[in-house]
C-alpha cells in the first residue's frame, strides 16, 4: 500500500472495520486517516488484539490468589512456586493459520508462545498442545492432522522445550476450522521477571532478533474473520518460523536481561511492531516515536504501512538504559541477531511513526492500546440440550464396546503423534505425554516438580456451554491432583464461534460464568489466555471449545502418582464415587461411538465434591499410601481401567457391580472420580478416611493377571487392548485406517 | 577430570549434557564457543545434540566447518576422545571425522521414543562398562538418524569392528542400515551415536543405563560387568 493510497469504504471494510467503528476513528482523530494509520488501527482494534466483544466477560474470571504475581494483561501469567522462583506460563490459539498453512501455522503458534514466556525472563521447560481436527472422513482432515502435528514438532523440537502433554480430538464441527492452541510454561526467578511497561521519556526502544519481511502483513485482522472460499489466498497472510533464530533470541534475551539493561521489553507477535510498541507505550503512559528507515528490514522498499503490519517472527522490542548499549549490542552481535535503535519513549502520549523524513502517523496511543473499543454484544441462553433416548443397554456387550471405545479416535493412543515430539529435552521429565498429566522436574531444585494438563470436553460445553466450561476447569484440577499436584493457577483458550451471532455470544458467556465458577470453588485462577472467535466457516461455527492449560506444584517429587497399576494385588478402589458408582451416559464417548448419540445433558459438575476428591486423592498420595492414580474422565470406569493396565502390563479383575446396570455403571462419565490401589491392608483405613471426608470409596476390583476382567464380560487380555488402542492413529495416517475408507 | 563441551548456535541439548557430565564427573565441564579456534585441555570432548544453524541445510553441514571444529579435528588427530551426540554425531560426520552420513528417517517423521541398544563392540573405550552384546535402553529424538554409508566403507567399518551400538530387538526408529546406532573411529577415539546416553544417567531419568559410556571413556564407574 502506498503511502498517498486513498481510504476508500471498500479499503476500510477490508481492513476488518465496521462503518460504526470508522467513524469513532474520524471522530478520534478529527480527520480522514492516512493508510498507514487505517492499517493501525485495524491491527489494534481487530478482536484478536483488542479483545471487543470478550473483555466484559473476561472480567468477571478469578485472576488473583495469594502466589499470583502477575495475572492477565501482561505476555504471560506469572505464579509463586515458593524458594525464590516462579512459573510463567500462557496459553494462545494459531487455528486460522493453521487452517490455511498446517505446518507454518503450528509452528509460529509454537514460537510465539514460546516468546511470550521468555520475554518475561524465563527459560521455557514445558509445551503442551491441544489440538481439534474435523472428522476423520473429512479429505482435509489428514493433511492438516500431519501438517500441524508436524509443525509442533518442528519448532518445539528445535527450540528444545520437552511437549509433556495435550490433547487431540476430532469432529465434523471443527472440518472447516482446526484448533491449534499452544501452551508454554518456563521457570524464573521471582527478583527477575520482565514486563512490557514502558518508562522513563526520551530512552531509546530498540528493535532485537530477526528482520522485517512482508510476511503475515494484516494476519491479525485475518485471524478476527470468518472463512469463506477465499481461504487459498489468505496464505500470504501466515507467518513462516524460523526455531533457530528463536532459539538464539531466547539465549541473547536472557544474557540480555541478566545484565540489567532492560527496561521493558515486549514480544513482536499478533500485529508486530504495532502492538508490541503501542502496549509498552499506553501501558507505561507515555508515547512512542518510530524511526521507521532504522527498522531491520530483508526486503527492499517496503512501505511504512507493510513494515508497521509485517507479522515476521523472532522479533521483540524493547526500551533499554542507555548507558548499557554496548554491552547490549555485544550479546546481540555474538548471537547473530539485529540490534537497532528505531525510536525512543516520548511524553506526549502519541504514536509517531516517521519515514523518510515524513510522518505518516501520530495517533492518540492510549485509545489505540488499552482504551480500544469495547462491545457489550447482545447474548442468548443457550438451548437445553435434546434428551438422550432411552435404549436397552442390556444388547450391548461391555467387551466389545470398550475395545470399540479404546480404538475410536478420540480415545486411542496418541502416540503417533506425541512421538514427533521431544519429550523429553532438558532432562527433567518426569511424566510424559500418556498419563493424566506431563510432571517436569523444577531443574536445580532438590524436591520440586511442576505438573501441566490441558483440558476441556467441546461436547459437554455445545451441550451446556456453563457445565461445560466449569467440567473443562474441574477436570484439569483433576488431573493435576491426579499426579499428586497442587493445582496453583491456570490459563484459558476461549475458542467460539462468530460473536456477532447471539447463539454464539450466548455460549461465549455462559462457558466463561461456569470456568469463573469453577475457578473460585477449586481456587484456581486464571492467570493468562487468549480468545479466539469468528471460528467459523460458511457460517458454520466450531463446537464451542475453551481450553484450560493448568499448572500444579508437587512439593516432593518422590511422592507423585502415575496412571499404571504400580504391582499385583492391590486393591482398586473408586474414589470420590455417587452410591451407584456413576451411571451419567449424556454427551459420553459411549453414547457417541456405541449408540452413535450426541445427546443429553453432559454430567453434572458438583464443585465442593470435585474438592473434597482432588484434596483427598492428593493428601493419599503425599503420605505415601498410594503411587497409581487415575481420573475418570472420557469413557468412563471402563476406559480409565484399560489405561492402568495397559500403562503396567498389569491386568485387573473388577467383579459385578453392585446394584448397577454394568453399560452405565462402567461407561458412564459422572465427575469428580479417580481409580486410586492401594495395598489390600491400607483399604479399610483409608476408606475410613474417605468416609470422615465426605466420600465413598468403594473397593470395586483388584490387580493382577494378564487381563482386564469386568464383571461378566469376557476377560480382555492386555495384548488384545493394546493392540486396539494403539492401531487407529498409524493405520489412519497411512490412509489405511477408517478414513481412507470413508474418504474413497 | 576435565571435559569440554563444544557449543554451537542452535545446539540444544547442551544443557542436558552439560548436567550429565557434571554429575557424572562431580565438575562441570568448560565450554568452547563456536568461535573459539584452541581446546581447554580435556580428558573428553563433546559435541552435543540439537540443530546447530537450525540445520536448515544438510544436518551438521554449516556447524562441521565452523572454527570450534578445527579445534575439535586436531583434538581427535592427538588421540583426545571426542564424543558426538546426535546432532553431534551428524556434525562429526560432516566434518570427516567419523565416515557415513545420516539420512532422513525413513518415516520421514521426528521420532522421540526409548529404543534398545545393544553393545557391538565392548572392546573401546567408550563401551568397557558393559558387555559384548549387552542390551541397553535409551532414548532417542532425531529427524536424521538413518546412518547410511557406501557398501565399501560399510564392509570396512563393520569388519575393523567400528560399530559399537545397534538398535535391538526390532528397535531401529529410523531405518539406519545394518542397525547402526552408533561408530567409531578407525584410532577408536571418536564415537559418534544418535541416541541419547545423557538424558538416561541418573534414577529420575527412569533409568541409568546411559552412564556406562561417560564412566568408560572417563575411566570412572564400577568395574567391567561380566559377560
Amino acid at each position: 500500500m502506498a503511502p498517498d493510497t486513498p481510504i476508500t469504504p471498500e479499503l476500510v471494510a477490508s481492513h476488518g472495520l465496521k462503518p460504526d467503528e470508522y467513524e469513532r476513528i474520524l471522530k478520534l482523530i478529527g480527520r480522514e486517516p492516512s493508510i498507514t494509520e487505517l492499517g493501525i488501527f485495524s491491527a489494534m482494534w481487530n478482536e484478536h488484539c483488542s479483545y471487543k466483544s470478550s473483555k466484559k466477560w473476561l472480567r468477571t474470571l478469578p485472576t488473583k490468589g495469594a502466589r499470583v504475581i502477575q495475572g492477565p494483561g501482561e505476555n504471560a501469567g506469572v505464579v509463586d512456586i515458593g524458594d525464590g522462583l516462579c512459573v510463567v506460563f500462557k496459553m494462545e490459539s494459531h487455528n486460522h493459520p493453521s487452517f490455511i498453512e498446517p505446518y507454518q501455522g503450528a509452528a509460529t503458534g509454537v514460537g510465539g508462545i514460546l516468546r511470550d514466556v521468555f520475554t518475561m525472563g524465563a527459560r521455557p521447560i514445558a509445551a503442551m498442545n491441544a489440538l481439534r481436527f474435523g472428522s476423520p472422513d473429512h479429505p482435509k482432515t489428514r493433511h492438516l492432522v500431519a501438517g500441524v502435528v508436524a509443525g509442533v514438532g518442528g519448532y518445539g523440537n528445535s527450540f528444545g522445550v520437552p511437549t509433556v502433554g495435550g490433547e487431540v480430538n476430532f469432529h465434523p464441527r471443527y472440518d472447516g476450522n482446526c484448533l491449534v492452541n499452544a501452551f508454554a510454561a518456563g521457570l524464573a526467578r521471582t527478583d527477575a521477571i520482565f514486563y512490557s511497561k514502558a518508562e522513563g521519556v526520551g530512552l531509546p526502544v530498540v528493535y532485537l532478533g530477526a528482520k522485517t519481511g512482508r510476511d503475515g502483513v494484516g494476519g491479525a485482522t485475518m485471524a478476527s474473520a470468518e472463512f469463506d472460499d477465499s481461504i487459498e489466498e489468505k496464505r500470504p497472510t501466515v507467518q513462516v518460523g524460523d526455531p533457530f533464530t528463536e532459539k538464539c533470541l531466547l539465549e541473547a534475551c536472557l544474557e540480555l536481561m541478566g545484565t540489567g539493561a532492560v527496561i521493558a521489553i515486549q514480544d513482536m507477535g499478533a500485529a508486530g511492531l504495532t502492538c508490541s510498541a503501542v502496549e509498552m507505550g499506553a501501558k507505561g503512559d507515555l508515547g512512542i516515536r518510530l524511526d521507521l528507515e532504522k527498522v531491520p528490514v530483508r526486503e527492499t522498499r517496503m512501505t511504512p504501512y507493510e513494515m508497521m503490519l509485517s507479522e515476521s517472527q523472532e522479533r521483540m522490542l524493547m526500551v533499554l538504559k542507555p548507558e548499557k548499549r554496548e554491552e547490549a549490542e555485544a550479546i546481540f552481535r555474538k548471537w547473530g541477531l539485529d540490534f537497532a535503535i528505531v525510536g525512543e519513549t516520548t511524553d506526549d502520549l502519541r504514536f509517531r511513526i516517521l519515514f523518510e523524513g515524513k510522518e505518516v502517523a501520530n495517533l492518540p496511543i492510549k485509545q489505540l492500546g488499552d482504551e480500544a473499543p469495547e462491545y457489550d454484544r447482545p447474548w442468548v441462553e443457550p438451548k437445553a440440550p435434546a434428551e438422550l433416548k432411552p435404549v436397552d443397554l442390556s444388547r450391548h456387550d461391555v467387551a466389545d464396546a470398550l475395545l470399540k471405545l479404546l480404538a475410536s479416535p478420540d480415545l486411542c493412543s496418541r502416540r503417533w503423534v506425541y512421538e514427533q515430539y521431544d519429550t523429553l529435552i532438558q532432562g527433567n521429565s518426569l511424566q510424559r505425554p500418556g498419563g493424566d498429566a506431563g510432571v517436569v522436574r523444577v531443574d536445580g531444585h532438590a524436591r520440586k516438580a511442576l505438573a501441566f494438563s490441558s483440558d476441556v470436553n467441546p461436547r459437554y460445553c455445545e451441550a451446556d456451554p456453563y457445565r461445560g466450561g466449569a467440567q473443562a476447569v474441574a477436570e484439569c484440577w483433576r488431573n493435576l491432583c491426579a499426579v499428586g499436584a497442587l493445582p496453583l493457577a491456570a490459563t484459558d483458550n476461549l475458542n467460539f464461534g462468530n460473536p456477532e451471532k447471539p447463539e454464539i455470544m450466548g455460549q461465549f458467556v455462559k462457558a466463561v460464568e461456569g470456568i469463573g465458577e469453577a475457578c473460585r470453588a477449586l481456587d484456581f485462577p486464571i492467570v493468562s489466555g487468549n480468545v479466539s472467535l469468528y471460528n467459523e466457516t460458511h457460517g458454520r461455527a466450531i463446537l464451542p471449545t475453551p481450553t484450560i492449560g493448568g499448572v500444579g506444584l508437587i512439593e516432593d517429587r518422590t511422592r507423585t502418582a502415575r496412571i499404571a497399576f504400580a504391582g499385583s494385588n492391590l486393591a482398586i478402589l473408586l474414589v470420590g464415587a455417587p452410591p451407584a458408582w456413576g451411571t451419567h451416559l449424556g454427551q459420553s464417548s459411549f453414547a457417541r461411538e456405541i449408540l452413535k448419540s450426541e445427546a443429553g445433558a453432559p454430567p453434572p459438575v458438583d464443585l465442593a465434591h470435585e474438592k473434597r476428591a482432588g484434596d483427598f486423592v492428593r493428601g493419599l498420595i503425599a503420605a505415601g499410601t498410594t503411587t497409581s492414580v487415575h481420573d475418570c474422565s472420557d469413557g468412563g470406569l471402563a476406559v480409565a481401567l484399560a489405561e492402568m493396565a495397559m500403562a503396567s502390563g498389569i491386568g485387573a479383575t473388577v467383579p459385578g457391580l453392585v446394584d448397577a446396570d454394568p453399560v452405565a455403571a462402567l461407561f458412564g462419565e459422572d465427575q469428580g472420580r479417580y481409580l486410586v490401589a492401594v495395598s489390600r491392608s491400607e483399604v479399610e483405613a483409608v476408606q475410613e478416611k474417605a468416609e470422615k471426608a465426605g466420600l465413598f470409596a468403594p473397593w470395586i476390583g483388584t490387580t493382577g493377571g494378564e487381563t482386564l476382567a469386568l464383571g461378566k464380560a469376557r476377560a480382555l487380555p492386555i495384548a488384545e487392548l493394546t493392540i486396539a488402542h494403539e492401531s487407529w492413529f498409524p493405520s489412519y495416517m497411512a490412509g489405511t485406517g477408517t478414513g481412507a475408507a470413508a474418504a474413497a | 577430570m576435565n571435559t569440554a563441551v563444544v557449543l554451537l548456535p542452535g545446539l540444544n541439548r547442551d544443557r542436558d549434557m552439560i548436567a550429565a557430565l557434571t554429575a557424572i564427573t562431580g565438575k562441570a565441564p568448560k565450554t568452547v564457543w563456536q568461535t573459539e579456534t584452541a581446546l581447554p585441555q580435556a580428558d573428553l570432548v563433546v559435541v552435543p545434540g540439537g540443530f546447530s544453524f537450525g540445520d536448515y541445510l544438510r544436518c551438521g553441514a554449516i556447524a562441521a566447518r565452523s572454527p570450534v571444529m578445527r579445534a575439535v579435528a586436531e583434538a581427535a588427530g592427538k588421540g583426545v576422545p571426542v564424543l558426538g551426540v546426535c546432532n553431534g554425531f551428524q556434525i562429526l560426520c560432516e566434518a570427516g571425522l567419523l565416515p557415513g552420513a545420516l539420512m532422513r528417517n525413513t518415516s520421514l517423521r521426528f521420532v522421540c521414543r526409548e529404543v534398545k541398544l545393544s553393545v557391538a563392540n565392548a572392546a573401546t573405550r567408550f563401551t568397557a562398562a558393559y558387555a559384548k552384546d549387552q542390551v541397553i535402553r535409551c532414548p532417542v529424538a532425531h529427524h536424521d538418524g538413518n546412518f547410511f554409508a557406501d557398501a565399501e566403507t560399510l564392509k570396512r567399518i563393520e569388519g575393523e569392528n567400528q560399530v559399537v551400538f545397534r538398535y535391538a530387538e526390532g528397535t531401529n526408529p529410523n531405518g539406519a542400515i545394518n542397525d547402526i546406532a552408533g561408530i567409531v573411529s578407525a584410532k577408536g577415539n571418536v564415537l559418534g551415536l544418535m541416541p541419547h546416553p545423557e538424558n538416561l544417567v541418573e534414577p529420575e531419568h527412569g533409568g541409568t543405563d546411559g552412564r556406562g559410556i561417560f564412566e568408560s571413556v572417563l575411566g570412572l564407574g564400577p568395574a567391567k560387568a561380566a559377560a
